[in-house]
């Protein structure tokens, strides 16, 4: 009843029109390259736009990529380096998180803010000295230099994330804990770690694709063939098969897929996270 | 209070593991790297420079013609991407908040799917699409009778910046729309209807009731969008390559900055130099911040719902 004045046929009409047309826009890239990526050569070239048909069907260009680029080795890195920075920018972000939620020291607004810096400023920027570090400890080119700048990187938002979220979790229940005789160790991981997981979760998924895409520090601290991830491995691929249009194509379409499945998986997490105020 | 607590040891131990990894790989290199830009490299030799190295790259023709370069194309890049990406994503966010609209799940899931694809994809599908030899964007043009429109984009040194910038919105759209819908849809019922009993429904609705609550997500839109763009350097890099071609028309600080550092070609690495471009580009983000977190965020009048 009340919302019979917001809504009318024409407008609702317009606006599916509009909203169409601009997923037509943000998804017909990807359609192009994945239709053409199972197309012959000819047929890639010939008819960019057609869906491949029995004629045309051809997957030439994921054998050439099979057999020639480490793409294995390449996920296999970028699956360790994501999921082990993922679980450090969990750990730590929440314990740092629940230290200054929970409890009234000296210097938690100073601390809060000290670690809230690093939202705003870039770590691109000390990267010339990150580089330097690195070459010190002898961690160039392995993947625990990667893991240590993203786990860096991931921190600030994640401890700003759940201090908002453990500042909503019951203190009754922490408190009668605490007078069952918890230590505040146990209290943290038994109690307000499951009640934040939801939270956790949303600053995975946030924490997740910029590392899984960097493609400026695997450059520039692990550019080494064993250690490359997917996508420098795609990037240094691809300027090599530049003309091999069916292999960089397959390559662009095996990049895609990982990514957007994960995303599907996890976009209701994601949007839920920013709509209920994760990010505000 | 009158009774000392004991040292509470648990809220170091919770604390220590952040703060050591973010002080060490990323507080400390911030640091360090603003110091490097005041020392040289002279024969094996570490001089300090004082604002030397500042002074070569803003007055020594061999550097100041790049950088000025990169800061101008840098803040065209900026310009575009404020202009085009933030109005659409308002646009698309509003419609997707309208009441009881179907889909809006799925048209949401799809919009934002360019933002999670990697730099690597988005640059080559770019490259791929605009290519005279392919012949999408040419045959699509043709489809509706703009085939003379078509120039090779990418290739020209007058349009290859713009284009640049105009598929980084493409990709990074998602990011305004779900920030301003959620700010949308945290609009309380109660102030659309006493809106809505005023008779102001529709597009007046939205200019004179939604779009000023919405204000601060717009703000925080814009600040990441600042700090995103003076920043980039990976769709440049992915679609022009390290030189930032055609000509360094689309060279930005990013481009530069790792040209710079660590050396292209000939071009032998300048860790000093680099060092210098990155705490230009530190200065730039932390103005960029503070003129948003003293000068606007505290202007914006924030409503209590």
């Amino acid at each position: 009843m009340a919302n019979r004045a917001r809504t009318s046929l024409p407008r609702t009409l317009a606006a599916h029109a509009i909203l169409l047309a601009y997923t037509a826009i943000a998804l017909f890239p990807v359609f192009v390259i994945v239709i053409n990526a199972m197309k012959s050569r000819r047929a890639i070239f010939a008819h960019p736009l057609q869906l491949p048909g029995p004629k045309s069907f051809d997957l030439i260009g994921f054998q050439t990529v099979l057999s020639q680029g480490n793409f294995p080795l390449y996920f296999w890195n970028s699956l360790i380096v994501t999921v082990v920075s993922l679980a450090f920018i969990l750990l730590f972000g929440a314990m740092a998180a629940f230290a200054l939620s929970e409890y009234r020291f000296k210097g938690n607004l100073l601390m809060g803010l000290y670690l809230a810096l690093g939202i705003m400023i870039p770590i691109r920027l000390g990267t010339v000295a990150i580089l330097q570090l690195m070459v010190a400890t002898g961690l160039v080119n392995t993947l625990f230099a990667l893991i240590l700048v993203y786990t860096a990187q991931g921190i600030p938002l994640a401890v700003f994330i759940l201090s908002e979220f453990m500042k909503t979790v019951s203190a009754d229940l922490k408190n009668a804990g605490r007078i069952d005789g918890l230590s505040e160790y146990r209290i943290f991981f038994r109690l307000v770690v499951p009640l934040v997981r939801p939270a956790m979760a949303t600053v995975a998924v946030f924490s997740m694709i910029p590392i899984w895409n960097d493609l400026w520090f695997p450059l520039i601290l692990a550019p080494a063939e064993r250690v490359k991830t997917v996508t420098l491995g795609a990037q240094v691929f691809l300027g090599q098969f530049v003309t091999d249009w069916n292999a960089v194509l397959a390559s662009l379409s095996l990049a895609i897929v990982p990514v957007l499945v994960l995303y599907l998986v996890f976009s209701r997490q994601l949007i839920r996270g920013i709509t209920s105020g994760a990010v505000k | 209070m009158a009774e000392r607590r004991p040292v509470r040891w648990h809220i170091g131990v919770f604390l220590a593991p952040a703060v050591a990894v973010y002080t060490a790989v990323m507080i400390f290199p911030l640091f360090a790297t603003l110091d490097l830009s005041l020392y040289r490299v002279v024969d094996k030799a570490t001089h300090f420079v004082g604002l030397g190295n500042f002074a070569t790259l803003f007055g020594d023709p061999h550097w100041s013609e790049h950088f000025w370069n990169a800061l101008k194309n840098n803040t065209w890049f900026f310009l575009i991407n404020m202009a085009v990406q933030n109005p659409i994503g308002i646009g698309l966010a509003a419609l997707l908040s309208s009441p009881r609209l179907r889909f809006a799940a799925a048209y949401r899931t799809a919009i934002f799917v360019p933002t999670i694809l990697s730099f690597v994809i988005v640059g080559f599908v770019w490259k791929l699409i605009l290519s005279p030899l392919w012949g999408i964007a040419p045959d699509l043009l043709k489809a509706v009778g703009l085939r003379h429109f078509f120039a090779p984009w990418l290739g020209d040194p007058h349009y290859a910046l713009t284009t640049i910038a105009l598929i980084s919105v493409w990709q990074f759209i998602g990011i305004p729309m779900m920030l301003i819908y959620a700010a949308l849809l945290s609009i309380p019922d109660e102030v659309i209807e006493a809106a809505e009993m005023d008779g102001i429904t529709g597009i007046s609705q939205f200019w004179k009731i939604k779009l000023p609550l919405i204000l601060p997500s717009i703000g925080i839109v814009s600040i990441l969008t600042f700090v995103g763009n003076f920043n980039a350097f990976d769709l440049i890099y992915v679609a022009q390559g390290a030189l930032a071609g055609p000509d360094y028309s689309t060279d930005i600080l990013g481009t530069f900055l790792y040209r710079t550092f660590f050396g292209f070609q000939l071009q032998l690495g300048d860790p000093n130099m680099g060092a210098t471009i990155a705490t230009v580009m530190f200065a730039i983000i932390l103005a960029g911040v503070c003129l948003y977190l003293f000068g606007i965020q505290r202007r914006l009048r924030r409503y209590q719902f």
